[in-house]
């Protein structure tokens, strides 16, 4: 039993659930900004940025040495290809909040109206989705994990659903375009937050079985 | 050329321990194929048996089928005629110590009775060639003895020995462990050049050793074969538990 590799490799995953609890933390925020329509909260999201990116390049180090220095195989090199693979989704799931943040800091200069389109429950399924896969990565859960990528249909038709009902409302009522138009980016953002989650589910996948499942939504459906 | 390997039914003992049970594989020809497994598994037992030299022991003994090229090593050759088709190199690097750097090449040679001196000459350099020796001994290849080269190079004059009798087959059993990494290098990329004419089968405990040579790897565990795929395969995703408990240093 090679000790020390076992409790480097633990450390690593341990720093990558430190990153997840920054960046959930941060797409929470930005989707109770919306809400709340509160921008201090806004404000912390893009505060917090600085460090989700710091901790990506010291994951990606710690990472980057164990390769180098330990010559992983099997199951444990799956598992440090798939932190690093994690750890760049992670990194651009806190991209897409400090983007939601910024839409709704700009989004607070306007009236508040009632748009057709439900970002609260796309959020939560976008969140939903993030947090999910981060379970299955605790866990090792493969089967948590295919249980993720179904949900990525869900999102993406909402995110469809919103940019139809919300093009329609700029070219009906052209004095709501700038609302309407950070709401798509939004829904887009969420969208986006949404692939990330399942990247991260098809990493754990990976890891556990060694499959490559990327790129097989139409297969992975055919089989549920 | 190289030939094929295709092993079945292989049972090997030393008295009462049988150690190789029931191993059946295919091993492909030019290519390198590495044997991996804890000490005492049964790898270097296995390598012996495909050139016969298992049963130079007086309390061992091998039963089963070894077919080389199609040809059965136990029933339809000799095992002075397996020596010549398979070569064999080992541990620790094994020259002929009070031999002349050309005659512990030529030795095989000799020994089969080969005497025309030209064509000695033209096969020594040939093989020293092979083994990348050449350019490092020609100008001493009848004044320095086997034992007075360095580890490294003694390791390639044995290379050199095995291949000057034309083998179809090179056996390598740990043939590095006693190197430095720069001779280490040399050997492996000896193994890269030589596999296009030779079937080559390395024991190796050095795990990135055998991925890096070889294009097959099979695990081997108390006797038994416990998986054989293509190398990357099982330094990746290992199809056994027990693979990958070893590989990732969980046991052994």
């Amino acid at each position: 039993m090679r000790i020390k590799f076992q409790q480097n490799l633990d450390e690593l995953k341990e720093r990558l659930l430190i990153m997840a609890g920054l960046v959930e933390q941060a797409i929470q925020r930005a989707i109770e900004s919306y809400t709340a329509r509160d921008l201090s909260l806004c404000d912390l999201v893009l505060r917090s940025e600085p460090a989700i990116n710091r901790m990506e390049r010291e994951i990606d180090q710690a990472a980057l040495d164990l390769l180098a220095m330990e010559q992983p195989m099997a199951v444990d090199l799956r598992f440090i290809i798939a932190v690093i693979r994690i750890n760049s989704d992670l990194e651009r799931v806190g991209d897409q909040a400090v983007s939601i943040a910024s839409r709704i800091q700009e989004m607070g200069a306007f009236a508040n109206i009632d748009l057709p389109v439900d970002i609260p429950k796309l959020a939560s399924l976008a969140a939903a989705m993030v947090r999910k896969a981060l379970q299955a990565f605790i866990e090792g859960d493969a089967d948590l994990a295919q249980s993720v990528l179904l949900l990525d249909d869900q999102v993406d038709e909402m995110n469809a659903d919103a940019f139809r009902s919300l093009s329609m409302l700029i070219t009906q009522k052209p004095e709501m375009a700038p609302q309407a138009l950070n709401a798509l980016i939004i829904s887009r953002n969420l969208e986006r937050v949404g692939d990330h989650a399942t990247n991260i589910a098809e990493d754990v996948i990976f890891w556990v079985r060694g499959s490559d499942v990327r790129h097989q939504t139409a297969t992975l459906h055919e089989a549920s | 050329m190289g030939v094929d390997i295709r092993v079945e039914n292989l049972n090997a003992w030393y008295g009462n321990t049988h150690t190789l049970q029931d191993i059946n594989l295919h091993i492909p020809s030019n290519q390198a194929t590495a044997l991996i497994g804890p000490s005492g598994c049964g790898k270097s037992t296995f390598v012996r048996c495909l050139n016969r030299m298992h049963e130079t022991n007086p309390i061992a003994r091998a039963e089963g089928t070894v077919l080389m090229g199609g040809l059965d090593i136990y029933k339809d050759a000799s095992p002075v005629e397996i020596r010549r088709r398979v070569g064999m190199v080992f541990q620790r690097p094994n020259p002929f110590p009070t031999m002349s750097i050309y005659d512990n090449v030529a030795s095989g040679l000799k020994l089969n009775g080969f005497r025309n001196k030209r064509m000695l000459d033209e096969v020594v350099e040939r093989s020293l060639k092979q083994a990348a020796l050449w350019e490092e001994v020609k100008d001493d290849l009848r004044k320095k003895s086997g034992a007075s080269i360095s580890g490294g190079q003694q390791q390639r004059l044995c290379i050199a020995r095995a291949l000057a009798v034309d083998p179809e087959v090179l056996l390598m059993d740990e043939p590095a462990s006693a190197l430095d990494p720069v001779s280490t290098a040399k050997i492996e990329d000896l193994i890269f050049q030589l596999k296009s004419q030779y079937t080559i089968v390395i024991v190796t405990h050095n795990m990135q050793q055998a991925a890096r040579v070889a294009a097959n790897t099979g695990f081997f565990l108390n006797g038994k074969l416990v998986e054989f795929d293509a190398t990357t395969k099982i330094f990746t995703t290992p199809s056994d538990k027990r693979t990958e408990d070893y590989i990732t240093g969980r046991f052994g």
